[in-house]
């Protein structure tokens, strides 16, 4: 049977008997998913009733009387802003490195045909399921030989490595889909390849490159495991390890300014996240090893 | 010819260097020294000794090593291929009957808990977890009398919290992949008189299948790396009840000075994501034309 002849079967009967069952069907589809929502904010609830009740305690409930304190409380240069300016370093670092080794990397591989792309692409495909907490151990025992602990370039050009491969992938992806023809011409005229590269395919590309910056970035800013083994100064610690001081330090727990400093620092990553989910419907962390 | 080629590979040169000295160089000393005695401090940390295959023989013989493994599994299998793999699926099969209003909101309450930083989703377990906290307040209007879940059913508590933190992925993959699916089809089985289950098992299911095992080696791959959820929900504890690998390698390396016996757990962790790593790559393989 031809498809259009199912469609059209399909109208006729959908006005008849498909009508009320299929509302039906949604209408337990609408429940069913607002009662698993319900389950996915409750959670979350606290961070944001705890972030302005100065009395917060674990318990979730409506402050009796909601107030800022908490978050002028943690307002401060050494609190906030200091562990800040630590996560951007971190990240913006990682994302830049990632991004330069990810495009000349890409370049080649995407341009020239060559019988090692495929080996070294399914190699690198290899190391994104490296479990990163397993290698952290060896990670702080090469760090000690090469004395680099406690140093911000080596964390970042470490963690710029743990996700270099997903990184790669996906540049090759958005590489792959700007036309080889604009270059030829640009090579005709005697451009080198690095210059056809700069001047044609990353300007047309610029989406693309955003979402691997982005993606890059949130994952560096949320990382606590790496900087919390590597990095050891208070003052070079990111928001993500420095978080850990409103956390049972001489076993008070500041609750409510735990959670204002949390909804401080998610702040970023939930913003830079609308901005690319926005553009990618929502698949932008799959569309490198998904695509295969 | 032949260096203009070689030539044009230049640019992968720094990529390349930078992950065999921090992703390649680790795991080859990983194993290195895990078939020594180094250690954090003392003499051991200056002038480590080969001790042969003496951490990997301790780590059978130990009880931590097996009860961590063991939790491992149950915390992969249960966290990642049931929880996140299954209520994924559920969430994205419903969300092509429900309402457009209704799904994107669910959809942004799914996707916020994973987009969150590692440290505060935890934090916000924890207090959910918490022996005063929601979980055990809801309990309360219902009546039933809550239970310390941290500290007696830990292991429940962070499969539920890794559960609620990774299913996004999950939900991602199966939307795009149920989007792929050409409506005729279901919609021929509708007509043949298919019941919604019938319609889901012999059409829908194995039409996704590739999207279904890709997504299961990724999130087997996650779970199995998880560290800062358990660290600070449970810490591992209390006695050991929800230590899985990465917390077991991590405490005997910084807490105990173990890194001998530390990098032998580590490396099983990083032989098993090999193992992983491998199916993974073959099935993506497997799956061009």
């Amino acid at each position: 049977m031809t498809t259009k002849g199912l469609r059209a079967r399909e109208k006729t009967t959908g006005t008849t008997t498909g009508g009320t069952s299929r509302s039906r069907a949604r209408l337990g589809a609408d429940i069913a998913l607002a009662v698993i929502g319900v389950c996915f904010v409750a959670p979350l609830l606290w961070l944001l009733l705890a972030a302005v009740d100065p009395q917060a305690g674990y318990q979730t409930k409506v402050p009796s009387a909601p107030s800022s304190a908490n978050f002028s409380a943690v307002l401060t240069p050494e609190l906030l802003f200091q562990p800040l300016a630590n996560s951007l370093w971190l990240s913006a670092g990682t994302a830049v490195v990632n991004l330069l080794a990810a495009v000349l990397a890409a370049y080649p591989l995407s341009r020239y045909q060559s019988r090692f792309n495929k080996p070294f692409m399914y190699t690198v495909l290899f190391g994104t399921s490296l479990p990163v907490t397993a290698i952290m151990v060896p990670v702080y025992g090469l760090f000690v030989q090469l004395q680099l602990l406690d140093s911000m370039a080596a964390t970042i050009f470490f963690m710029a490595t743990t996700t270099l491969p997903m990184a790669i992938w996906m540049t090759k992806n958005f590489m792959d889909s700007v036309p080889l023809e604009l270059e030829e011409a640009a090579w005709m005229d005697g451009a080198s390849a690095m210059t056809a590269l700069r001047r044609i395919v990353l300007p047309l590309m610029r989406p693309g490159l955003g979402v691997v910056f982005i993606f890059v970035f949130i994952q560096a800013w949320g990382n606590f495991f790496v900087p919390f083994i590597l990095l050891l100064s208070p003052g070079k610690q990111p928001a993500a390890v420095s978080i850990f001081s409103f956390f049972g330090q001489h076993g008070a727990i500041a609750y409510g300014q735990l959670a204002a400093f949390s909804i401080l620092y998610s702040v970023p990553v939930l913003l830079l996240y609308a901005l690319v989910s926005r553009g990618m419907g929502n698949s932008f962390a799959l569309s490198g090893a998904m695509k295969g | 010819m032949t260096i203009r080629r070689v030539l044009r590979l230049l640019p992968v040169v720094p990529s390349i260097l930078l992950l065999l000295l921090f992703l390649v160089a680790p795991v080859a000393w990983s194993f290195y020294a895990s078939f020594t005695n180094a250690a954090l401090t003392g003499k051991a940390a200056q002038d480590p000794q080969w001790v042969g295959a003496d951490n990997y023989a301790r780590m059978f013989s130990d009880d931590s090593f097996p009860l961590s493994a063991w939790l491992t599994v149950v915390f992969v299998v249960a966290s990642a291929v049931v929880g996140q793999n299954v209520l994924g699926l559920l969430i994205a099969l419903l969300m092509t009957r429900s309402r457009k209003v209704v799904s994107s909101v669910v959809g942004t309450a799914v996707v916020a808990a994973w987009v969150l930083p590692e440290i505060v989703a935890a934090f916000a377990a924890y207090a959910y977890f918490n022996r005063d906290g929601a979980l055990n307040q809801l309990a309360g209007i219902v009546g039933v009398d809550g239970v310390d879940w941290l500290y007696s059913f830990p292991l429940v508590a962070i499969i539920l919290a890794n559960t609620w933190r990774g299913t996004a992925f999950s939900m991602l993959v199966y939307r795009a992949a149920l989007a792929d699916v050409p409506r005729d089809i279901s919609e021929a089985a509708l007509m043949d008189g298919a019941r919604g289950w019938q319609r889901l098992t012999f059409i829908t299911l194995p039409l996704i299948r590739s999207s279904i095992t890709t997504n299961l080696m990724l999130i087997t791959l996650q779970t199995l790396a998880v560290f800062t959820l358990i660290w600070v929900m449970t810490a591992g504890g209390p006695a050991n009840a929800s230590t899985t690998l990465p917390v077991l390698a991590y405490q005997e390396a910084f807490k105990f000075g173990d890194i001998g016996y530390g990098t032998a757990v580590a490396s099983v962790l990083i032989l098993l994501g090999m193992v992983f790593g491998a199916v993974y790559v073959r099935l993506l393989r497997d799956r061009r034309p």
